[in-house]
């Protein structure tokens, strides 16, 4: 057999019963301890959803009105739940429509089991009804898929599912289930995995190279720990705290890694890459000791790899062997789980500050706040700007909400001016950048922390590749609230049609619909404000009132996010205006 | 700088892992010069032996992304020093080509080829060795007039010497060792 068991689950086993595949399928999700699961139903999947009726008490099925809906809404779910979102899809289009999901859930780590519906064996290959090869097809978006064309396969396919979506770096999975295997008896007992052959989730980290990296960080004078999101996955945060504090490294985040440090502590210095903040991008390329911990030096971090902080030592804490050395080559390559690296190199650290190295961080902060950061919280030319809406929302929540955006300028207004204070409260498409990720992603962040406040920071471009999930929310009464940063544009494109491409504004303007009276159609209180002297009182309306909800702002039509480092540029060189 | 590089790959016997690694190397634009696969040294453990002509830290990064796939065992990439390697060729030619002097007998003997068989029309030449040596001989019985043609993939060995089922007896050491505290989401 392929999976080991889990030993303490192995007591509580139940006797062998004969029961139908498809209600294997939802005891195996009850023995994973799954509540919530988001689909649609449709022709190859109807088994499996006559068996969840049933089952309507222990599991809750959210029915969204698009397959993307649910892959983003468990995303959501499973990045606040640390454990995997669950997705049910009938076969053919209802599989093909998760494929962005997938991608998105692929590059950011987002652990999934997407159950695809798919046609009778007997009929695979012949292009049957609604017939697509979801495996082939989700071969590169998946950390791992199977076809499941025998009832008797489901308990041991499950447990190695579940294991695989959740261990080492996290990833989808695609579980393809043919329609006689749904129908099918099997003798069923579950349990749950607790190893799979010739896969080492956690690699032992090498004390060698432990002891290495701890002699660099004792040596070196000017230090830049990069925080990403694998500190978050493996719940490193206290140890990462530590660590930074003990050696006084100044931290900078990449995009998925904001809301793991506070950002009011002495030693954060910002966020990385091409519209993160100036001072830990300028001294990306004057600090002598670059430690990334958990993140993989995405290009939008990076910018051109050939000048990137060559000056530097470069140590990196990373899960994944294949990312070691793929962009930024290092002196010290810690392969191991964020929290396991750093709970080895906190005692082995001495106790340190760089009080001049920090001081340079904060003068070229000053500069960012003269140029940039002013102008956009406080701008005195009368109109509305996404960074003074967001750090309105910021101020007037504490920074303790959880924001969820989408794509685009909002985003960036979003990660740069929410002062986030409380990990785990921030939720966005960061690899793929996919539009229409965010209300969706909301529903899961919804149905996963019902007691937080939870703000969905929407532009009108993405608002509307995915509206149709208003209808989920407002039948299940989900406490999303929505901020639409409205410029009638799809403002980053905008923006680098008038920095890159002689303002030649093609496609991106938008003519837009009332977005209330959809909102309202849809059953989704809403209310406008295009005045910055009513901003504060009605994002407080927001903050109070009892989701759903959606607030539209009237945005300055083009304005630009800055600073910026142009894509493929230097990281040193980034753009103030 | 490119190079030509074998890679060896030992997986399970899935369905699908040679679609799983094939689409790495179509992500990268690179191209497969050849592929060989069949059951290696250990019942069940499939070897992959595959050449690209790209550059060392393609090599390395690609080997590490096919590694890290649920189902591979391991992957190494070799330079042609560091293996030991061949391929074969069948070569079906008129019989007649014998006919006339011992043209093609001395060429056979000169290359180590052999005669598989020999029918009233034609005859089938097998000859092993390096693609340059395949080639060459390609090439000298092209004047008689060449049937067919094909050549395997390249299969090869290595000569390091520490071999695969040490390497496993580690992983499932390693897999041992984690399984204690294996989720990283608890």
């Amino acid at each position: 057999m392929e999976t080991k068991t889990r030993t303490k689950s192995a007591a509580k086993q139940k006797a062998v019963e004969k029961i139908t595949g498809a209600e294997a399928m939802i005891r195996s999700l009850l023995a994973e301890d799954v509540d919530t699961i988001f689909g649609y139903i449709g022709g190859a999947i109807m088994p499996i959803y006559d068996a969840l009726f049933n089952y309507e008490d222990k599991l809750k099925h959210v029915m969204v009105r698009h397959e993307q809906g649910a892959i983003h809404a468990a995303q959501g779910y499973a990045r606040i739940k640390r454990k995997p979102g669950i997705c049910f899809t009938t076969s053919g289009p209802g599989a093909t429509n998760l494929v962005t999901g997938l991608a998105d859930a692929m590059l950011d780590s987002t652990p999934l089991i997407c159950i695809t519906g798919q046609v009778g064996a007997a009929l695979l290959g012949t292009d049957a009804f609604q017939e697509t090869d979801v495996v082939s097809v989700s071969m590169p978006i998946t950390k791992w898929n199977y076809q499941i064309t025998n009832a008797e396969e489901i308990p041991e396919i499950m447990a190695k599912a579940f294991f695989i979506a959740n261990s080492g770096r996290p990833g989808p999975v695609v579980i393809d289930i043919t329609k006689n295997a749904q129908f099918e008896e099997l003798d069923y007992k579950y349990e749950p995995a607790s190893s799979v052959n010739n896969y080492v989730p956690k690699p032992k980290p090498l004390m060698s190279e432990v002891e290495k990296a701890a002699e660099l960080i004792n040596s070196c004078q000017k230090p830049l720990v990069l925080l990403g999101q694998g500190v978050t996955i493996s719940g490193a945060e206290a140890e990462f705290k530590e660590f930074v504090e003990k050696a006084g490294l100044p931290v900078a985040a990449t995009l998925l890694g904001l809301s793991s440090f506070p950002t009011n502590h002495s030693l954060y210095t910002g966020m990385l890459g091409m519209h993160g903040n100036y001072a830990p991008n300028i001294n990306t390329n004057k600090c002598d000791l670059l430690i990334g911990i958990g993140m993989r030096f995405d290009d939008r971090v990076t910018g051109n790899l050939n000048t990137y902080a060559k000056q530097a030592k470069v140590i990196h804490i990373e899960i994944d062997p294949s990312e070691i050395d793929k962009n930024v080559k290092t002196d010290v390559a810690i392969n191991a789980d964020a929290r396991q690296a750093l709970e080895l190199l906190i005692p082995k650290i001495n106790r340190n500050s760089h009080e001049e190295w920090l001081e340079t961080f904060s003068e070229l902060h000053e500069i960012e706040f003269e140029k940039v950061i002013s102008k956009d919280i406080h701008p005195d030319d009368g109109k509305m700007y996404m960074g003074e809406v967001v750090n309105t929302l910021s101020e007037l929540t504490n920074g303790e909400a959880i924001i969820v955006t989408d794509v685009g300028q909002h985003q960036m207004a979003s990660a740069r001016y929410y002062g986030f204070q409380k990990q785990n409260s921030w939720i966005s498409s960061g690899g793929l950048g996919t539009m229409g990720f965010g209300i969706p992603a909301g529903m899961g962040v919804a149905l996963a922390e019902p007691d937080r406040p939870i703000f969905v920071i929407v532009g009108d471009g993405g608002f509307q590749m995915t509206v149709q999930e208003l209808g989920t929310i407002s039948q299940y009464k989900l406490p999303v609230k929505i901020i639409l940063l409205n410029n009638d544009f799809l403002g980053m494109v905008r923006q680098w049609q008038q920095l890159f491409f002689s303002n030649r504004y093609s496609s991106t303007e938008l003519t837009n619909p009332n977005f209330l009276m959809i909102s309202e159609g849809f059953g989704v209180p809403s209310k406008q404000v295009s005045e910055r002297d009513n901003l504060k009182e009605t994002l407080q309306e927001l903050i109070d009132v009892k989701g759903p909800f959606m607030l539209e702002v009237k945005v300055e039509k083009e304005s630009n996010i800055f600073p910026m480092v142009p894509a493929g540029g230097t990281v040193s060189e980034m753009r103030l205006d | 700088m490119k190079n030509e590089y074998t890679i060896t790959i030992f997986t399970e016997n899935k369905i699908g892992l040679l679609h799983r690694i094939t689409v790495i190397f179509t992500r990268r634009h690179l191209n497969i010069d050849s592929l060989n696969t069949s059951e290696s040294e250990i019942r069940g453990i499939y070897r992959f032996t595959i050449v690209v002509t790209t550059t060392e830290a393609m090599v390395q990064t690609v080997t590490k992304q096919i590694e890290k796939q649920i189902g591979i065992l391991k992957a190494f990439y070799h330079t042609e020093e560091e293996i030991v390697y061949q391929e074969i060729a069948l070569y079906k030619v008129p019989t007649k080509a014998f006919a006339y002097g011992d043209d093609v007998e001395s060429l056979i003997r000169k290359f180590n080829a052999r005669v598989l068989t020999i029918e009233p029309e034609y005859t089938v030449v097998e000859k092993t060795g390096h693609k340059s040596e395949t080639q060459q001989l390609f090439r000298e019985l092209e004047s008689y007039g060449i049937l067919q043609f094909a050549r395997s993939g390249r299969i090869a060995l290595t000569k390091q010497i520490k071999e695969i089922t040490a390497y496993l007896k580690e992983l499932e050491q390693h897999q041992k060792e984690s399984e204690e505290e294996v989720l990283t989401y608890n």
